[in-house]
């Protein structure tokens, strides 16, 4: 299907840090089985370094390839650097999505900053959480 | 391998549509409102086709308009009927909750213009009883517009029974059987049906070609004005060749049914049995009622177009009824009319099958189908939850 860029295809079909992290620093979740996509991205961090990342995706191929692609970018980051990571910068790395799949590059942007201000939240690490998207506020699924 | 199993979105022609069409290209072009030799010859080909899909219905040619496709011929017999209900006074209509949005969208627009539609219930047993008609008939009902069967989950409903409460209450009866027409027999008269839309391509024909049958007798409105086409009720020069190729597709296609669709309804069950083995998975449509091509059901806790990507790969075309298949954020309307919730709405697959396939096919499709499923549930964080508890099984 010409849907999608080959690079969509690519982290679709093979998608990239799959599975779960048992002893994850930092989990973080974003979406609803209702909109039909929910991603849940885990995090571990030594010393300020994303040293492993795994995430699974209920949702489109996009969704899935921009939950791959997400954490390719910042696996072996630090978390300043994975804090600055934006739904623009995955969705150009995947050579660009459907204008109406755009809000899955979204989704992977929240669901990393979730995870991170779950690693905060769990090591009692200030932070300014205008920082950080609310879910629960967002009108993707209205 | 690869499998075309979206007969439903449509077919691919038959080699004797194709030859039926032909002609008309070259050699055969004339316009049939032309005196001439060359037009007539066109006239005479319009009138033979227009004999043959008469003949396949069990109507008079003369009962027959050919328009650009089934959503014409919907969208002209819905208003045809509003507006002569409306000269009687009468402004209600009786539908279904899962029909086309070529029937949905018409009857919306109605209800602007203040009209009153009864959308009827299809969640016991993703049908509608003739009963749930009756009782729904008011003094005021000008229509009566019920799919023949469902595209996307199969049923077919009683139309034969529906026709008759109709005749008897003295209500014009619209059925839009695109999906019926060439599948199901089908008998305008027997089954008292007054007003019927099918479309060519869903049955091995040219895409772009359908036909309306009205009863003798039912005013019509026109959609397109212009010259006196089709007894004046449907302007512009006819489209000759797909006229040709649906005529003889449809006639193919009836002459036939009676040793392919016994032949495609054996393969369908095949897939059901095979399918209902995934465990948390649910048959969308009527069990008994059903067209002889049509699988349907959702997968619980995955979603329905990487399912699709992922068969695609793998050589099989199938479709979803998903919010990201559809283009909007909601799931099908159809999965939720028969009260699917969103969540497995989702994570639905729709397979329809035609002659055309094999059992080869459907070997393939029982392989691959179970293993895609089982992967996408091992990267999914819901079916995660539900195996650990943390959410409830809805199938
Ligand atoms: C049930 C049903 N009604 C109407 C249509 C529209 O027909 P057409 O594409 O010929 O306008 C389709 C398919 O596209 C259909 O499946």
């Amino acid at each position: 299907m010409a849907l999608y860029s080959e690079a969509v295809m690519d982290h679709f079909m093979h998608p990239r840090n799959v599975g779960i992290i048992e002893d994850a620093d930092g989990v973080g979740e974003v979406g609803n089985a209702k909109c039909g996509d929910i991603m849940k991205i885990y995090l571990k961090i030594e010393n300020d370094v994303i040293v492993d990342v795994k995430f699974e995706t209920f949702g489109c191929g996009s969704a899935i390839a921009s939950s791959s692609m997400a954490t390719e970018m910042i696996k072996g980051k630090s978390i300043h650097e994975a804090m600055t990571l934006t739904n623009k910068a995955v969705a150009e790395a995947l050579d660009g999505l459907p204008a109406h799949k755009l809000h899955c590059s979204v989704l992977a942007e929240e669901a990393i900053k979730n995870a991170l201000k779950d690693y905060y939240d769990r090591n009692g690490i200030a932070y300014d959480p205008k920082e950080f998207p609310d879910c629960e506020h967002c009108a993707h699924c209205e | 391998m690869r499998v075309y199993a979206d007969n439903a979105a449509t077919t691919a022609m038959s080699q004797k549509a194709v030859d039926a069409m032909t002609p008309y290209f070259r050699n055969i072009y004339g316009n049939p409102s032309s005196l001439h030799s060359v037009g007539q010859e066109a006239k005479e080909a319009l009138d033979a086709a227009r004999a043959s899909v008469a003949r396949c219905l069990g109507c008079e040619p003369r009962e027959i308009i050919f328009t650009s496709g089934g959503s014409e011929a919907d969208n002209q017999a819905i208003l045809s009927a509003a507006r002569y209900g409306a000269r009687k006074k009468k402004k209600h209509i009786i539908s279904t909750a899962f029909e086309h949005h070529a029937v949905l969208h018409t009857l919306q627009k109605l209800e602007r213009e203040g009209y009153e539609v009864t959308y009827l219930d299809v969640k016991k047993n993703h049908n509608i009883t003739a009963q749930q008609v009756r009782d729904a008939i008011r003094p005021d009902t000008c229509l009566v517009t019920v799919m023949y069967a469902n595209n996307e989950i199969g049923s077919v409903l009683p139309i034969a029974e529906i026709g008759a409460i109709c005749k008897e209450a003295g209500v014009p009866f619209h059925t839009e059987a695109v999906q019926a027409a060439g599948h199901l027999h089908i008998n305008v008269k027997e089954q008292n049906i007054d007003m019927l839309s099918l479309s060519a391509h869903k049955f091995h024909g040219p895409k772009g070609v359908g036909a309306l049958y009205v009863r003798r007798g039912f005013p019509l409105v026109n959609l397109i004005e212009g010259g006196a086409q089709e007894r004046g009720k449907r302007a512009g020069t006819e489209n000759l060749p797909g006229i040709c190729g649906m005529a003889a597709a449809l006639q193919d296609a009836c002459e036939h049914m009676d040793e392919n669709m016994p032949r495609v309804a054996a393969m369908r069950d095949r897939l059901i049995e095979g399918l209902s083995q995934i465990p948390h998975s649910a048959l969308n449509g009527d069990r008994e009622n059903r067209l002889p091509g049509n699988v349907s059901f959702c997968f619980e806790g995955i979603e329905g177009e990487s399912l699709l990507l992922l068969l695609d790969a793998h050589g099989i075309c199938a479709s979803s009824g998903s919010a990201c298949t559809s283009g909007s954020l909601d799931p099908s309307h159809v999965l939720l009319a028969i009260g699917r919730v969103h969540d497995v709405a989702h994570g639905s697959l729709r397979l329809s099958l035609s002659e055309y396939n094999t059992e080869e096919e459907i070997d393939h499709i029982l392989t691959v189908v179970p293993q895609v499923v089982s992967y996408l549930r091992s990267i999914s964080p819901v079916w995660r939850d539900l195996q650990t508890g943390k959410r409830q099984y809805i199938l």
